[in-house]
Order: structure tokens, then sequence, then C-alpha cells
């Protein structure tokens, strides 16, 4: 059905085509919409699912990985500090190889305190076993949330999958959706490794140096075969749905001589940004970088590169930008912007791009050059 | 790329008004975002929405700095906010009022919102409701067509007196 809704709105109607057995959540802004749509849809019995509503978002995720460790396709919303608070069973959702779902309705972190859109929440859980995208539109949050269950349940995958869009400047926005039976584009959840009563065994027992070992390799191995996995997916959704996706989604970088990656909203921004640079002759391209995690190799070479992180690692810096320098070799112009719902407009990122010194930091707004 | 910034009060019904604004002109095949700034919200607090109308994808997010349309659903709040920032030069004005604006070369029009809403009972927790009848007025500036704000507001109220306050402001305001 052809209608509009919100990005929330997108998340929560992808969530009932996908039919999970179990939701456990806990309502954080901005993310709220989703489970009160989701807790609507159970209630008028649009969507037969065991809806948990739990005390904090440590139980939401316990209580995800128990119904995941049980075989039941289970899914989760979440933002911000409700993140941070799940932090210790986000990582063992993705050690115990369970297929959960999750949105992260991308919001930054206080003091002080701040309910709008920055990218550091999600990045806070780098390190964890989840794989990670960020979308752009109220479709594409629709897309990646159904897609997010296929890949993560895959049998070469086995891991779970962390759907992000920019809190408020995507979630509360009002777009055009595409909603749709998936058929069996999302078929019966089958996890190999699920309870079964008829042969009884431990889960997450004492592990020694050396299986422990070889468990962590095991993720490796599988975040690897991920990208395979994720491409063969986009690829069908693209065959039966007509939309496809990729790793990042190339705007003009065929002829670009500059080339800027950003994430979320702030990567279709910088699309019109690209279109302003154009027409002043600047033969500028756009790469918004839509997997974190698997991290993609992109093709950058001989090419100036700007990157604008929505995010920050003290101490470090920009998490993108050094991603970037260390996968690809390239010195990017290193632009902090957007943090805690910062105004970026397109003209901004032009601005970046024509007074661009590779190998340096900026800090948008602060008016200092480090 | 047309583009209208919309001016209330929390409880108003703004963030709804441009959610409608959307869903009409999506009806009428444009393409369309309404995206409401959410800041410390509170009843009677200066609010902003935004509305972007194109026959293109939208791909801006960033809010909206120099608005084709300022619509004002309180006038009261013409002296606390500078409403007609960054409007364009060939840009216009659409209060909630009963008379038109005064003193000013701006391209203006006015229709009495509360009114409509008053004489057709058409009230919540003691606030009239103003942005059922506002899309009135957004079609008979020929922003969006009379039908579809009409499929518009059926598609999300129930109850008829919102169509009829549309249909009411659309008759009433001059243009």
């Amino acid at each position: 059905m052809l209608t509009i809704a919100t990005g929330n709105k997108a998340v929560a109607a992808a969530v009932k085509a996908a039919k999970p057995g179990v939701i456990a959540a806990y309502p954080i802004t901005p993310q709220t919409e989703i489970v009160e749509q989701i807790a609507e849809y159970v209630t008028a019995g649009a969507l037969a699912s065991e809806y948990i509503p739990v005390e904090s978002e440590h139980s939401a995720m316990a209580a995800c990985i128990g119904a995941s460790a049980a075989g039941v396709r289970t899914f989760t919303a979440t933002s911000s500090h409700g993140l941070l608070y799940m932090h210790e069973m986000v990582h063992w959702a993705a050690g115990a190889r369970l297929p959960i779902v999750m949105a992260n309705v991308n919001r930054a972190l206080g003091p002080g305190w701040n309910v709008w859109a920055e990218h550091t929440d999600a990045f806070s859980q780098r390190d964890t076993g989840w794989l990670q995208v960020f979308v752009s539109t109220v479709q594409e949050a629709y897309d990646a949330t159904l897609m997010a269950f296929r890949i993560a349940e895959h049998e070469n995958v086995l891991l779970p999958v962390m759907v992000n869009l920019d809190g408020f400047t995507l979630s509360h926005i009002t777009q055009s959706l595409e909603a749709f039976d998936p058929g069996d584009f999302i078929p019966p959840v089958r996890i190999p490794h699920a309870i079964d009563v008829e042969n009884p065994c431990v889960y997450g027992p004492l592990t020694g140096p050396a299986d422990y070992f070889r468990f962590r390799w095991d993720i490796e191995r599988s975040m690897r075969d991920s990208v395979g996995v994720i491409a063969d997916v986009e690829r069908e959704f693209a065959e039966r749905f007509g939309r496809s996706y990729g790793p990042t989604e190339d705007y003009r970088c065929e002829d670009a001589e500059v080339v800027v990656v950003a994430m979320g909203t702030l990567g279709k921004e910088a699309e019109v940004a690209v279109d302003l640079l154009r027409q002043e002759g600047v033969a500028a391209g756009s790469m918004r970088l839509r997997w974190f995690r698997p991290f993609p190799k992109l093709d950058l070479a001989g090419r100036d590169v700007v990157v604008i992180d929505r995010d920050y690692s003290f101490g470090f810096g920009g998490v993108v930008a050094h991603s970037i320098r260390s996968t690809t070799g390239a010195e990017p112009y290193s632009v902090i912007a957007g943090l805690g719902g910062q105004e970026v407009t397109h003209e901004d990122i032009a601005g970046f791009v024509k007074t661009r010194q590779s190998g340096k930091e900026f800090w948008f707004g602060v008016n200092d050059r480090v | 790329m047309y583009e209208i910034r919309i001016h209330s009060r929390g409880g108003q019904g703004g963030v709804t008004a441009a959610r409608l604004l959307a869903l009409a002109a999506f009806r009428d095949g444009k393409h369309a975002t309404a995206c409401p700034f959410y800041g410390a919200e509170r009843r009677g607090a200066p609010v902003v929405s935004f509305v972007r109308i194109d026959d293109q994808p939208i791909r801006v997010y960033s809010q909206i700095q120099k608005p084709d349309l300022v619509i004002v659903l309180d006038t009261s709040i013409m002296d606390v906010v500078d409403v007609f920032q960054g409007l364009r030069e060939d840009g216009a004005v659409l209060l909630n009022s009963s008379h038109d604006l005064d003193g000013s070369d701006l391209t203006a029009y006015h229709v009495d919102l509360t009114g409509i809403a008053l004489a057709l009972d058409l009230v919540v927790a003691g606030s009239p409701i103003l942005n059922t009848p506002v899309l009135g007025a957004l079609a008979k500036l020929g922003i969006v067509s009379l039908p579809s704000v009409k499929e518009a507001i059926s598609e999300t109220f129930a109850d008829e007196r919102n169509v009829q306050a549309a249909e009411k402001a659309y008759q009433e305001m001059t243009v």
C-alpha cells in the first residue's frame, strides 16, 4: 500500500510484515513511536506477536535473547541511553549467535541532555559483533528493516543486525512509503542452535581460552561471510521489489575529483550539495555509507575525500574518517558536524568541500581548524 | 520545490497540519515531506513545522531557511517570533485572522480558521481545531487540490466536520 509515514512508523510497518514471534522493548525518545505503533498492531490483532513491555532496555535485549535462543524471530528498538543501558546484553546477543533485529534511532548522549540526531550511540556498540546499517529515507527504513531479518537469520551469518535511523530528522519526518507483503522473501525463521527440549544441552557455560578463541574467530568469519549474504539479499530485494541498495549509495561519483562521505540523512543532504557544487563547476560526488559493520571497501583512489562524522571518538577523531583512512589509505578532510542535532545544510556541506584541506580536522561551527 | 513553514503553539495542531498537507500533496501525485522541529515542547509554546512539496524526490532534510509560504495559526506568536524571517521576496503569508496584515508590502492572505472551527463546534480539550480548516485555505491558494485535501482529512479523521471546516475555509478565503 502506498501512503505516507514517518521513519518510525515505517520501521513498525516492516516489523509487522516480518512477523516476529517476540517483541520486547522499552520506550525512549525519539524511538517511542515505533513501540507504540507495534503495541497497537498487537492489540488490534494485526500482528500475532508476543509483545513484552519490559522495565528496561537491558531486559528488552535479555528477553529477545531468551526468545531467540528458543528459535523465535525477535525484534526490539531503542535509542541513545537505552542502547547504552542494554550494552552488556548487546554483546551477549552477538556472542550467542542470535539473529535479533534492533532498530536504533540515533540520538546524542548526555550530558548535556539532548534528544537529537548523532551516531555516537551506535558507534559505541561497534565492537559487539552486530551488523549495522544506516538508512536515509522512510522507504529505506522499511526496506532495510525487512532485509535485516533475512540477513541476520541467514545460516552463514546468524548475527544480530542493528538498523540505524537519525533521530527526528528521519524518525519523525513524513515521506511516502510503499509497505508491501514480502511473501516468501521472509521465510519462516530457522535457528539451527535453538533450544531443543528433546536434545538438552548447556548454553553459555564457562568456556576455556582455546574454545573461546575459536568462537570469536567464528563470529569474525560470519561477519566476513555476511558481505556476500548482504549483497545477495539486496540483489534479490531489487529483483523482486524494484529498489536497489548496496554498501554505499554513490551519487555522481564516476568523474568526481572530490567525494563527500556521510551517513544517514546527511548523506542525502550531501547529494544536494553535490548538485550545487556541480553547478559551480566543482566535480563533486557523494558516497552515502550505508553499512558500517561489516565496513565496506570504498574505491576512493585518486580523489580528494571529505568525510562528515556525526560522531566523535575523544582523543582520537571522527570514527568514519579514521575508518576510511585505515581501509583506503585516503587522507580525508575530516569534518565533525551535526552532533546533538546541529543543523547542517547542503550549502554548509558545499562549503566543506570548497574549503577542504586533506588530512585536517574541522569542527563545524566551532571556528577552530585543528 | 515549494517550501512552507507553519508557526503555531503547542497543542494547536501545526504538526498535524504539516502532515495532512504532505498527505494531500502526495495524493496529488507530488513528492512531499513534513518535518516538525522538536524542541522542549509543551502546550502553548511557539512551535514550527516544515513542509516541502516537489515533483522530484526530496533529499533535503535541513530546516527551511527561505520559505515560499509562511502560515501563522496563532497571530499572537508574531509578538515573540519573527515569522517573516527568510521569507522569499515573491513569498506569501497566510494568517489565521479575520483581518489582513496591516502596514506591510508582503503578499498576505487571511481567513478566520478559529471562527470556522468554533462555528462547527470543532473543539478538542478547549482548543479550536485549526489543522483541518487550514488545508482548505491551502487548496484555495492552489498548493494542493481540494479533492486531495478532503481525501487526506477523511483518511486521518472520522469526524466529517473536519472536511466541512476545510470546505468552509476554501469558500471564505479571498485570493
